[in-house]
């Protein structure tokens, strides 16, 4: 190991005597039923991520056929009611099946465990179920697409969905119904793992930040998607049996159903970014060689985030004629719930103050996410404005600003520590040069695609468009050519990553010299991760302590 | 705004000249747009912040420059300040974007009155003169004008851009919202609440005529039959006329001055007489009866169209008197050849 001061961290074993552990997760069994059958957190993570993967690129290929169509202003690639299925797919699909369990299905799965010092999650065979529910849901989802899809839109509004619309409905409804009893178990075992399962000394505070976000997700999990369930269930009851909860022929009310949908879809939101911004935590503090600033603030954020999210609802419904003083109080909890992310912005940003900084490609991502989530965040407190959301709620402005969250954010943190992990989960190092232009090509591609998208709106373009007016068509081309760039650097990573699996360089148990307890063992780890039960006598992200104990087992070997 | 009006008119021509701004055709326009120019300066400012210090940071204190990290705890200062200066820009924010909120929703009292029927997938506007339009209106510049509008199906959005205004079209209830257009021209009316297949077709214009060229419209557009005089003829088909009639024997409420009024309903709620409440009494009458009458008027659910019954409204809201009900009571009964019904019969309906 050279100690030389270098513009990177990465310390590879010799690559000419290396060799990846004889025993580990992946080649401890053979057959396709040692992994259709597994217990293994480490296993289920990696189904959870050919599955993700699977569906982000699907869900990624109807965003690239509605961009295509939004090329001219006539809908002349499809007519619109095939449109209206490729943005109710891309919609589905992204959120429910990629976004939602994308980091948790993966990460939080993986590095749980491992991170709090445990052999598994408290519930083994759950974790597995899940993963099966996903799936089940999943392929109901593809069900639904393959015998003539549904353009209801992600949001299933009623009375349209309940009423109007001839397409599989029930389907695709019960499809995310499924898909949701996943996401709940994964946060009852996460939430029950991090309770019960912390090893010796692994107190609260010297959980890595990954975890109290992963713990608050699943916190917003547990409550929120048991609502989302009810209410596919109330659809799918009104549009069988016309029990009429929506219908205001029946003494229904449309405006429920707004409450009752968004009352899970906006803690959603969080579900989705919270763990992202766990990893956004870990990398930060590893590439900066520091402890995370002010990390009980980060701490505690995550947990406000949580509890304020369940209560800024209704600001999805500001022009639907609810009282104006119940819009006031949502406006002003939307307010409250954009501060804890700027702390979190702040404290990363002050992490790198003093630091000791190198540029990998998981950094790269972060800086990514950091700019993106930034404007993601700012442009929310437009639309939590009582009079500036009345002009561009139901425009492109939404649009843009949601992707900003939840690609900008979201995706960038998922592809921040896919990179981050990597070299743990497979035990190989990704190609550095080509990743970085990854990064970067998706920087860039994202930028072009979103950003007039924010104009559009402004100009009034309204979302859910096959046909649009000719004057907005220079930002279209401008917004699709951007697509084009990101989809390209989208595809990058799969084919260097699935390269990587070998021809790879040996990563050695801690490439990046980072100071969780995933590090501390083999890469790839063995099945029951730690030999020892390990003790956790130092505080979190303590670079000392992994010099001293690097040190040491120097000597100790020499 | 400090800024001076010519400089504003200046700097807003130009951003619609480069196609950042729709045009600014209503009163409501240039506040929303200055609150939107400040939250984008927030939003360029708070993000070069962020970019400034991680590329700061980042030069200064890369692995080259600076080998060895140095730990630091946090500083309560420094995330104090964090937390309060995000906070009360985002409580600017709040304030003024609830300003803004209350002079959009809330209508000056001389609005004129129009009435929108969204249906999947057009915009129908019924004008009180009897002026119908399909995905048109047309209005006149420096007068405000309210819309009362309904759904005859699914949620749609009516929205204009260039007046920076937008309120969900509901089914099942009645929502309005105003403007005030200050430019003469055509301006594009939006759906923008997904409704199905041809939701991108919901698409119309407004005209804004000056005062003169609307007068010569409304003359020139004219159905012979204003709204209130269709409704005056479903008050009689219907057989309103039978019980709310403001004779003394009448089994319904005397109607006429109703609208504006205050009335006290049988469970004792209080209630102000507007649109959305003739039309839910007249929907669902049991759930809203006139206290020391008895809950005996059928529901017309089902038998009225969303036209229909803003007729039937607007007839109401503007019946100073019962004269010409009882005349039309008189005129029938006088009028019907047949042996009457038996008084009892008719009791027991």
């Amino acid at each position: 190991m050279s100690t030389a001061v270098g513009n990177t961290i990465v310390s590879l074993p010799d690559q000419s005597t290396a060799q990846l552990p004889k025993r580990h997760y992946i080649n401890n069994e053979y057959g396709l039923l040692s992994w259709l059958l597994t217990e293994d957190h480490k296993r289920i993570a990696l189904l959870y991520l050919f599955s993700v993967t699977f569906f982000f690129f699907i869900g990624g290929a109807f965003a690239g056929l509605i961009r295509l169509e939004l090329l001219t202003p006539q809908p002349d690639l499809v007519a619109a009611d095939t449109y209206n299925k490729f943005f109710t797919m891309h919609g589905l699909i992204m959120i429910f099946l990629f976004l939602v369990p994308s980091i948790p299905g993966v990460m939080g799965n993986f590095l749980i465990p491992l991170m709090l010092g445990a052999k598994d999650l408290a519930f083994p065979k759950l974790n597995l179920l899940s993963w099966y529910v996903y799936m089940a849901g999943g392929t109901l989802t593809l069900a639904a697409l393959v015998l003539g899809g549904v353009d209801t839109g992600w949001t299933f509004t009623a009375p349209l969905s309940t009423h109007y619309l001839n397409t599989h409905v029930i389907t695709a409804a019960m499809a995310i119904f499924i898909t949701g009893f996943s996401s709940i178990l994964t946060g009852i075992n996460f939430i029950v793992t991090i309770h019960r399962m912390r090893c010796p000394g692994m107190t609260w505070f010297r959980m890595p930040l990954f975890l109290w976000a992963h713990y608050a997700a699943s916190l917003l999990m547990v409550l929120g998607t048991p609502v989302l369930a009810v209410t596919l269930v109330l659809v799918a009851l009104e549009r069988l049996f016309g029990i009429g909860v929506f219908d205001p022929a029946k003494g229904g009310d449309p405006l429920l159903f707004q409450h009752l949908f968004w009352f899970y879809s906006h803690p959603a939101v969080y579900i989705m970014i919270l763990p992202g911004m766990g990893v956004i935590s870990e990398v930060v503090s590893t590439f900066s060689r520091k402890r995370i600033f002010g990390y009980t603030a980060v701490a505690f954020s995550s947990v406000a985030i949580a509890l304020f999210g369940f209560f800024v609802w209704e600001h999805h419904m500001f022009i639907m004629g609810v009282s104006s003083y119940s819009a006031l109080v949502f406006s002003l909890l939307t307010m409250l719930v954009a501060v804890p992310s700027a702390i979190k912005i702040f404290n990363w940003a002050f992490t790198l103050q003093k630091g000791s900084i190198t540029f990998e490609t998981p950094m790269l991502y972060c800086f990514g996410f950091m700019g993106l989530f930034t404007i993601g965040g700012l442009t929310g407190v437009f639309l939590g404005s009582l009079g500036m959301d009345v002009h561009l709620t139901e425009t492109y402005f939404v649009v843009a600003h949601f992707h900003f969250v939840m690609v900008g954010g979201g995706l960038m943190a998922f592809l921040a520590g896919i990179h981050f992990w990597w070299p743990k989960m497979t035990g190989r190092m990704y190609p550095e040069t080509i990743s970085k232009l990854a990064a970067v090509t998706t920087f860039i591609g994202f930028n072009l695609t979103f950003l007039p998208q924010f104009v559009l709106g402004y100009l009034g373009l309204p979302r859910r468009y096959a046909a649009y007016p000719p004057e907005f068509q220079v930002l279209n081309v401008l917004s699709t050519a951007g697509a084009t760039v990101l989809g390209f650097g989208y595809m990058l990573p799969m084919l260097y990553l699935a390269w990587s699996l070998k021809y790879g360089a040996i990563a050695g148990s801690n490439p990046w010299q980072a100071t969780g307890l995933e590090w501390q063992i083999a890469s790839p780890p063995p099945t029951e991760n730690f030999t020892e039960i390990p003790i956790m006598d130092h505080e979190v992200y303590d670079y000392e302590w992994l010099a001293n104990k690097t040190k040491n087992e120097v000597t100790t070997v020499g | 705004m400090g800024l001076s009006p010519v400089l504003w008119q200046f700097l807003v021509n130009w951003l619609h000249n480069a196609s950042l701004f729709p045009e600014e055709a209503s009163t409501i326009a240039p506040y929303t747009d200055a609150l939107y120019l400040c939250l984008v300066v927030m939003t360029i400012v708070g993000t070069t912040l962020v970019a400034t210090l991680v590329v700061v940071f980042s030069a200064r204190y890369r692995r080259e420059r600076s080998p060895v990290a140095t730990q630091i705890e946090g500083s309560t200062l420094l995330e104090a300040t964090w937390t309060i200066i995000p906070l009360a820009i985002f409580l600017v924010a709040f304030v003024w974007g609830a300003l803004l909120y209350f002079r959009i929703f809330n209508p000056p009292p001389n609005a004129m009155n129009i009435y929108i029927v969204g249906k999947q997938w057009m915009w129908k506007a019924e004008h009180p003169g009897g002026q119908h339009e399909i995905n048109a209106l047309h209005v006149p510049v420096g007068q405000p004008v309210q819309l009362t509008m309904i759904s005859q199906d699914v949620f749609h959005s009516f929205s204009v851009p260039d007046f920076r205004i937008k309120r969900e079209v509901i089914p099942g209830r009645y929502s309005t919202v105003w403007f005030e257009a200050t430019k003469v021209g055509t301006y594009h009316l939006f759906c923008t609440q997904y409704c199905g297949t041809q939701h991108s077709g919901m698409v119309g214009w407004i005209t804004v005529m000056s005062q003169e060229d609307y007068k010569t419209w409304l003359e020139q557009s004219t159905s012979g039959q204003s709204l209130a005089q269709n409704g005056e003829r479903l008050y009689a088909s219907m057989g309103c006329n039978s019980c709310h009639n403001g004779t003394a024997a009448a089994r319904g409420p005397d109607l006429a001055g109703v609208y504006g009024s205050k009335l006290t309903l049988t469970d004792g709620r209080q209630i102000l007489v507007d649109d959305a409440y003739l039309r839910d009494a007249i929907l669902n009458p049991s759930a809203h009866v006139t206290a020391g009458y008895a809950p005996i008027m059928p529901t017309y659910q089902g038998q009225l169209s969303e036209d229909g019954l803003i007729d039937l409204v607007e007839f109401i809201k503007n019946m100073q008197s019962d004269y010409r009900v009882q005349q039309t009571l008189v005129t029938a009964a006088s009028g019907e050849s047949a042996p009457t019904t038996p008084p009892q019969a008719a009791g027991e309906r």
